[in-house]
């Protein structure tokens, strides 16, 4: 791996921690609204897949994305843009944090409710099979505590039984809420339900990035070659709660600064600077580079409009539609115009 | 035009719809090797093989979240469930994720996705698999729903959803699957989605039916015409977009209006169009608008009892004597 990549990697896992810890700020400022999953802590898992995922691999992930839409490819300031409300965010400002995509970039969300995905993954990786895009894999993220739900099981048991290209990957942040693996999920382990659909699998640690990057590209590429379905566990850890308004009941401090010891960053860093691949002034200009981004974004954020009032009317059918009760009269109004 | 059941007509829209575009395939339980549950499928493995004629797991969620998927990278998939009983499973799907996506995304996420469902009561299959719950579909923004009453329209409107890039729930009602009716044979026959039609007129009473009651209705106007009451029935077609222009272009001129549907009163399409028609033509009420739809209760086995809890045809006919002689 050249160096640059080394410098790229790292750099993206800064940008997704600033964005987050201003994204955060935000919120308390009252300037971002709903709800807020931050992905501090799980940066090694989208920078490390996303670096290795081919333009034609499709990718979709559950309701902490921020991370998962920077690593796809979209720049920080529409991310931003997106968690103010603007009209320049990656959804025009009607889907908010946990409702971002990019088409173009092959990134399909930003999903919300636990698992429902999930089928929709097995879907997608349908539509490839059934197009001739042989080539292709959809790369399938979500949490530990999706795999409790119906969904999963559902759209694992159709993805081996019509042998379709997907890479299932769960991101074990050991928390589904509050509300550890141990105390929902039946087996400890996630990828051992992968054993009852005769499905391979793997469980692998996830807080140094270039061990994602090396066991995701191994499966990835069997996935590619025609092996079918493939479950892979990734176990993490998220340093802040589950979301903004989470008041941590359910772990000790104690455990979270032991992961806070093997941040991703940190753990990426002093590799980078034992292998002696950059030294500390290239990393800090790094972190210096990965500030401006952020403040860049803060800023195209800011400055951009809302979404004006007939936004709200707007894409409710791809197709011209009457709208329903539209200022409460008989609507005859075409939402394409 | 050609003389044909609904189920001919309904299969002909799919068969041809496959035949003119390879994107269009269909999945759901047993639509392949056993050709249908209703048999709308029949034969349509033998001509199109198993890449575009998926039988699926029972597994709803499964069944529509992946026909979501493949809609998503351009596919056009009809998912068929066995009865709109078992959507209640693909709910979050139906509801939640297929009418949002489009919206929720500011428009890059394109749906061109139908969903078949059985619905309908009267076959003594009791309370769990006898439900009209089309109302319920009917109340999300985002989703079409779409309910012929005659194979004409089946065929027309089934077309029209397949070409929709919008996700549609096409409702078909298990005991019209032996109605008759004239069809047209041209493959580009289309009927619009969103359009009430004019199925019988008449100058003494509006009677607003969907699927199943327009047949009944047209039944209660032979009987209202031998009373000398002229009925005029507007058939909605579809509940979403509901489109209420025919009926008070019609309600104008009758003043008195029966909704009738199979499905349940309370909260249902009878009570959202009896409100648009006082919303909208209050001043040309001369009765209070009656609604006409099941018992209020889940629907029994016995076959007296269920008889007696679903609409029949005299119901309609005793609701429209009611709004003329008060």
């Amino acid at each position: 791996m050249e160096k640059s990549e080394h410098l790229n990697l790292y750099q993206e896992m800064v940008v997704i921690r600033r964005i987050e810890e201003r994204a955060a700020e935000l919120y308390q400022k009252g300037k971002i609204g709903g709800f807020l999953h931050l992905y501090i802590g799980q940066e090694a898992v989208s920078v490390g897949i996303g670096s290795i995922r081919q333009p034609q691999d499709r990718l979709i992930t559950a309701y902490r994305d921020h991370g998962w839409a920077i690593s796809a490819g979209i720049d920080p300031k529409y991310v931003m843009a997106e968690l103010l409300g603007k009209v320049d965010g990656t959804s025009q400002g009607k889907g908010g944090s946990m409702h971002m995509a990019d088409t173009e970039l092959n990134f399909w969300g930003g999903h919300a409710v636990v698992g429902a995905h999930i089928p929709i993954a097995a879907g997608m990786a349908l539509g490839d099979v059934y197009q001739g895009n042989d080539d292709a894999v959809t790369i399938c993220m979500f949490g530990d505590g999706a795999t409790n739900i119906g969904f999963f099981h559902e759209g694992l048991n159709l993805s081996k039984v019509w042998n379709l290209p997907v890479l299932w990957v769960c991101e074990n942040n050991q928390y589904g809420m509050g509300t550890s693996v141990e105390r929902a999920s039946a087996v400890s382990e996630i990828r051992q339900k992968a054993e009852g659909y005769g499905m391979p699998n793997n469980r692998i640690e996830g807080m140094n990035v270039m061990t994602v990057r090396e066991e995701t590209s191994k499966v990835l590429e069997e996935v590619r070659n025609g092996g079918g379905p493939y479950l892979l566990e990734i176990v993490t850890y998220r340093f802040r709660g589950h979301s903004m308004g989470d008041p941590e009941r359910y772990r000790e401090k104690d455990e979270v600064k032991k992961w806070e010891d093997e941040d991703p960053i940190g753990v990426f860093r002093n590799y980078l600077l034992e292998e002696e691949i950059a030294s500390e002034e290239e990393l800090d200009e790094q972190d210096e580079e990965a500030e401006v981004i952020v403040d860049e974004a803060v800023d195209f954020a800011e400055s951009s409009p809302d979404p004006d009032d007939e936004a709200l009317f707007e894409h409710i059918y791809a197709e011209p539609t009457p709208v329903e009760y539209r200022g409460y009269a008989m609507a005859q109004e075409s939402e394409e115009k | 035009m050609a003389r044909m059941t609904m189920r001919e007509a309904i299969s002909k829209a799919l068969w041809e719809e496959m035949e003119r575009d390879e994107n269009v395939f269909i999945q759901g339980e047993e639509v392949g090797v056993w050709g249908g549950t209703y048999a709308v499928t029949k034969g349509f493995l033998d001509r199109f093989g198993e890449k575009r004629v998926r039988d699926t797991p029972i597994a709803e969620a499964a069944i529509v979240g992946s026909a979501i998927g493949a809609a998503l990278v351009g596919l056009r998939p009809v998912a068929e469930l066995m009865t709109i009983n078992f959507a209640f499973a693909a709910m979050d799907h139906i509801v939640n994720e297929a009418p949002k996506l489009h919206y929720m995304f500011g428009g890059q996420f394109k749906l061109p996705l139908v969903i078949r469902a059985v619905s309908g009561g009267g076959r003594q299959l009791a309370a769990t698999h006898s439900q009209t719950p089309d109302a319920i579909f009917a109340h999300f923004p985002g989703l079409k729903v779409v309910s012929p009453g005659t194979p004409a329209d089946a065929k027309g409107l089934l077309k029209s959803a397949i070409r929709s890039d919008d996700p549609v729930l096409f409702i078909e009602n298990a005991t019209l699957y032996q109605a008759k009716g004239e069809v047209p044979e041209d493959e580009d026959y289309l009927e619009p989605i969103g359009k009430s039609k004019i199925q019988r007129e008449g100058e003494d009473v509006t009677i607003v039916a969907y699927s199943k009651t327009v047949q009944l209705a047209m039944e209660a106007a032979d009987m209202l015409a031998e009373d000398g009451i002229e009925a005029e029935i507007v058939d909605l077609r579809s509940l979403r977009p509901l489109d209420m222009e025919p009926v008070i272009e019609s309600f104008k001129r009758t003043n008195r209006a029966v909704v009738a549907e199979e499905g349940w009163r309370g909260y249902g399409v009878g009570s959202e169009v009896s409100a648009r028609i006082y919303e909208l033509a209050f001043d040309y009420v001369d009765a209070p608008v009656k609604r006409v739809a099941q018992a209020e209760v889940p629907l029994p086995y016995n076959q007296r009892l269920e008889q007696l809890a679903i609409v029949q045809t005299e119901d309609i006919y005793n609701a429209a004597k009611e709004v003329i002689y008060g």
